[in-house]
């Protein structure tokens, strides 16, 4: 799992690190002014979310599937529903559907309490045979 | 939009300006460039560096650089659509990868928002690297208007009571 991270530029660019959580895999984005997009809010970066959502999504793929190839993004679709202030963000991803080609899953981020999301995701990704 | 609409922000966004993505801390870092604006449109550079790269076999950049590419130029274009300058927040943004983009060259996205009702504004939007005739992504998106900037969440604006459908006059 730190290898597909630590292969990912951009992940560690974002400085996202991955935790185990009750079994279940945690992606966490530490706050930082350089990825505010709203300095007035403030507020991080939307497409700073939908990055973080999408490699969430990406780590819990490589994690079920064991392989350190990255799923190609098919498409991936983000829902806003809170603005995202200056705190650590976290963000769990569901697989929802694995197919033999294509895999569909579900991303939820939150701040504080997980009960209020602050974005949603949901990807498509085609799997990548070896 | 009529090419001849004025919007709010053409004095700040207007003909040599590229620097007007620093109000935007994130944009700033990463280098971004406005290359074009005008009435609901916006092009927006994102220099290429080895840290954008999301797939280390391909050194293709990572999806979710190119999610803040489109991002950054959408809301631009939203801004870019008003003729009074009212807060932006993104309500949705789902992009399709149409393509790898080519390693090691500079990405542009181009935004258009094509519609703006009194409470929604609706864009579409692509991203490429040579040129707008060969994209290598593309993407849909809304945004709501007139969020308090002060009270940043939108809850109390996705209201049953609040139905859409009326149109700014454009």
């Amino acid at each position: 799992m730190n290898r597909v991270l630590d292969a990912i530029p951009y992940a560690r660019f974002l400085g996202v690190a991955v935790e185990r959580v009750d079994g279940a895999l945690e992606c966490v984005l530490p706050f930082r002014e350089e990825i505010v997009g709203n300095p007035i809010l403030p507020a991080i970066h939307g497409g700073v979310i939908g990055a973080f959502l999408e490699l969430t999504a990406i780590l819990r793929l490589a994690d079920e599937s064991g392989t350190d190839r990255v799923p190609k993004p098919i498409n991936f679709a983000i829902d806003y529903l809170r603005s995202a202030g200056p705190a650590t963000t976290r963000a769990r991803a569901d697989i929802f559907k694995l197919g033999r080609r294509v895999a569909v899953v579900h991303v939820v981020a939150w701040q504080d309490d997980p009960a209020r999301p602050v974005a949603s995701g949901n990807g498509k990704f085609l799997l990548q045979v070896e | 939009m009529s090419t001849n609409q004025p919007y709010a922000l053409e004095s700040l966004f207007g003909p040599g300006r590229a620097d007007m993505t620093s109000h935007t801390p994130h944009a700033r870092y990463l280098g971004m460039m406005v290359v074009e604006t005008g009435p609901g449109l916006a092009v927006v550079m994102l220099p290429y560096r080895p840290e954008l790269i999301g797939d280390p076999v391909r050194k293709v950049v990572f999806g979710g650089a190119i999610t803040t590419l489109l991002d950054q130029a959408s809301g631009l274009a939203v801004a870019c659509a008003l003729d009074v300058l009212r807060a932006i927040a993104t309500v949705d943004l789902r992009v399709d990868y149409l393509r790898a983009a080519t390693p090691e060259l500079d990405l542009y996205a181009r935004v258009e928002c094509y519609k703006v009702t009194r409470n929604i504004a609706f864009i579409r939007g692509i991203a490429y690297e040579r040129g707008p005739d060969d994209p290598f992504a593309s993407c849909l998106g809304t945004f709501m208007l007139g969020a308090n900037a002060a009270a940043s969440n939108f809850e109390r604006f996705i209201r049953p009571d609040t139905p859409d459908g009326s149109e700014e006059p454009s």
